[in-house]
């Protein structure tokens, strides 16, 4: 295995781990309610925008990011209880274009407040490149493996072992039936909302320090993440993330061995196909429909 | 029968109107401008206006040009060329101004050249690409450095150093695009060979696979990035973390205290061609420019109390030609404002010492580019 391999490996997990929290957003939405919410990549640019005001304002790291992540987390639930509540009865894709006008007023509203230009984060423990077999890292890199598998992990816990967890998947699997039993389902997607604004926010954060950010962050990363979800089979968290993986090594190989102008293609050229032979995904399950 | 009449009067209170506001405006000296304020040249048009606005107070404030008041008209065009068209047309048809001092992308600037031209007003572009001026045309003329001579500069100081082989990286922006072009371009003048030539989009947030692919190239003694915005922040964080250990040069589309703070400490060692203006007091006190650039820089930053860009210092050189250029007239002729802006000799500027000429619209030589290195997180001149 080659030096410069290693090396585009590395950078394409870094950052499709960024893809993978994006993707898992998009899926624990979708369960829960069927809607695409455009408005996810929003949520990156929150989390780290915030973080950056935050910290300008001179509070401490960990106090800046964990309000970053709860002010995301309340935007999150505000869209969901005064733009997607609203219109419940209304058609999936209309709940979708309201998600894509919702993102466009978040973008709107980050421009005044924080301004148009690129902010950087500082890294969370140095600069200093790390050597493995040749191929270099940076501190940061580990940082957002380490902090995507903590929060796959407690994603995977949350909904297997808690009761919310179980609540959310029931109403995924049929939402009137969940009623019946006593699920209350519109708290359940408010909560989806709020969780998945968290991984949101979580993603940008971690990433910031690598990639910089500015108003307009959300939109490369949450399409990125959209097709990870795709690619992975819509719906599945599993699928997600393997998506975003596979994404992120797919760009970097591109870049590196192929041509980094068609590196932006790679995800959509994947996508096409895997739709095309595989129309659920990888790991979506086969739609059956009943006549 | 009416509602026509009524529709007549109306018409006629407009034309009414049209023919008042025309005699007010013979009282003042109109510049038009249509600059990039909001959108993603933001960073460009938002100086570049305070600039703009800045300046012509003051002059009001001091008694006016030709006893004049001066007007600024200013439309926004949120780095769209389409619209920057037809402002340009509404400028100029339905605004009169006397000469137009705008443009803040090169795109929107060559997009309105046309009109400018048949409509005969003469035009200081606020853009870089060479192709403003290169052909010459008789209405247009600009003030930044053109990206041909910040890779001529770069190449002369590889040169000086002794490298022979070159790696470029560039950003598929326009300005990256346009960069890359020069640099190919110029090159083979300066005896040096580009041996690999990397792109990247304006928005991606990772480029070590291309600079993987430079560092495992063999022979390169430097590496050249071309691009603006958050790009070359990170292609230089990513050489520090490949721990590449050849000389990075930077574009003059850095030139700005927030790729500092955007590459943090990643920046160190790093050199760009810049105006003079970056160092401002840093200057030989024998330089010409120093008075210039120091005055600008004080007024700027205490006014609007953020740190001064050279984009801003494009927009006072392309006013202050303008100013000199009606003077000198001693009217608002088109033609003669035109043919005085065309003479101007030794304008010393923010970006540098200006001798224009019928061949030649920018004035500027190379000399205007000053070499960078950024050490400590400042500028530093290199000698």
């Amino acid at each position: 295995m080659s030096v410069e391999f290693l090396q585009y490996l590395f950078s394409g997990v870094t950052i499709g781990a960024t893809y993978a929290l994006v993707g898992l957003g998009f899926a624990i939405i979708y369960n829960a309610s069927h809607v695409i919410n455009f408005a996810q990549g929003e949520f990156i640019m929150i989390g780290s925008m915030a973080t950056v005001s935050f910290l300008a304002m001179g509070m401490p790291m960990p106090v800046a990011i964990l309000l970053a992540v709860a002010l995301a987390v309340v935007t999150g639930m505000l869209l969901q209880k005064f733009a997607v509540a609203p219109a419940k009865n209304a058609d999936v894709v209309t709940i979708i274009i309201i998600t894509i006008g919702a993102s466009i007023l978040l973008r709107g509203l980050a421009q005044v407040f924080w301004g148009k230009s690129f902010h950087a984060l500082p890294a969370f423990s140095g600069n200093e490149p790390i050597n493995i077999a040749g191929a270099t890292i940076v501190p940061q890199n580990l940082w957002v493996l380490g902090v995507t598998l903590v929060i796959v992990a407690a994603v995977s816990w949350f909904f297997t072992k808690t009761i919310i967890g179980k609540a959310i998947l029931a109403t995924s699997h049929n939402a009137d039936a969940a009623k019946l039993v006593g699920i209350n389902t519109n708290m359940i997607l408010l909560f989806a909302f709020g969780l998945s604004a968290l991984l949101g926010a979580v993603a940008g954060i971690i990433v910031a320090p690598i990639t910089t950010t500015s108003y307009e962050v959300g939109i490369m990363l949450g399409l990125k993440g959209f097709v990870a979800a795709v690619l992975g089979g819509l719906g599945s968290g599993v699928g997600a993330i393997v998506g975003g993986l596979i994404l992120g090594i797919a760009e970097a190989m591109a870049a590196g061995y192929i041509s980094s102008d068609y590196k932006d293609a790679v995800p959509f050229v994947i996508i096409l196909f895997i739709l095309f032979f595989m129309p659920s995904g990888l790991f979506g399950s086969r739609g059956t429909e009943r006549v | 029968m009416l509602k026509r009449v009524a529709i007549k009067g109306a018409m006629a209170l407009a034309v009414s109107a049209a023919l008042i506001s025309g005699v007010q405006a013979a009282d003042t000296i109109k510049i038009g401008s249509f600059l990039a304020v909001t959108g993603p040249a933001s960073f460009l048009g938002d100086p570049e206006l305070k600039t703009l606005q800045m300046y012509v107070d003051k002059i009001n404030a001091e008694g006016g040009l030709l006893g004049k008041q001066v007007e600024l008209v200013h439309y926004d065009t949120a780095g769209n060329a389409q619209k920057a068209r037809t402002f340009v047309k509404r400028l100029i048809e339905s605004d009169n101004v006397d000469l137009i001092v705008g443009g803040s992308t090169s795109g929107a600037t060559l997009a309105v050249i046309p009109l400018v031209e048949s409509a005969k007003v003469p035009f200081i572009s606020l853009a870089g690409a060479v192709a403003i001026v290169d052909p010459v045309k008789k209405w247009v003329f600009k003030t930044p450095h053109t990206d041909r001579m910040a890779a001529e500069k770069i190449f002369e100081d590889m040169k000086s150093r002794g490298f022979k082989k070159v790696a470029l990286i560039s950003g598929t922006g326009g300005f990256g695009r346009s960069g890359r072009a020069q640099a190919t371009q110029v090159i083979g003048k300066y005896g040096l060979e580009l041996v690999a030539d990397e792109t990247y989009g304006p928005k991606d947030t990772d480029m070590t696979a291309q600079l993987t692919k430079i560092k495992s190239t063999a022979g390169v003694d430097a590496i050249l990035n071309f691009g603006f915005g958050q790009g070359p922040a990170i292609v230089t964080k990513n050489y520090k973390q490949l721990g590449i250990d050849l000389p990075l040069y930077q574009s003059h589309g850095v030139a700005s205290k927030k790729f500092i703070e955007l590459a943090g400490n990643a920046s160190e060692g790093v050199r760009l061609p810049a105006a003079a203006l970056l160092l401002a007091e840093q200057l030989p006190d024998s330089s010409a420019q120093k008075p210039v650039v120091v005055k600008y820089k004080t007024e700027y930053e205490q006014k609007y109390n953020s740190e001064v860009s050279t984009f801003g210092g494009h927009a006072y050189d392309g006013l202050m030609l303008a100013v000199n250029a009606i003077k000198k007239a001693g009217s608002t002729d088109k033609e003669k404002v035109r043919a005085a802006i065309e003479s101007t000799k030794n304008y010393v500027g923010t970006g540098g010492v200006v001798n224009m000429s019928a061949e030649d619209h920018l004035g500027l030589d190379l000399s205007a580019f000053k070499i960078l290195e950024i050490r400590n997180g400042d500028w530093t001149l290199v000698k």
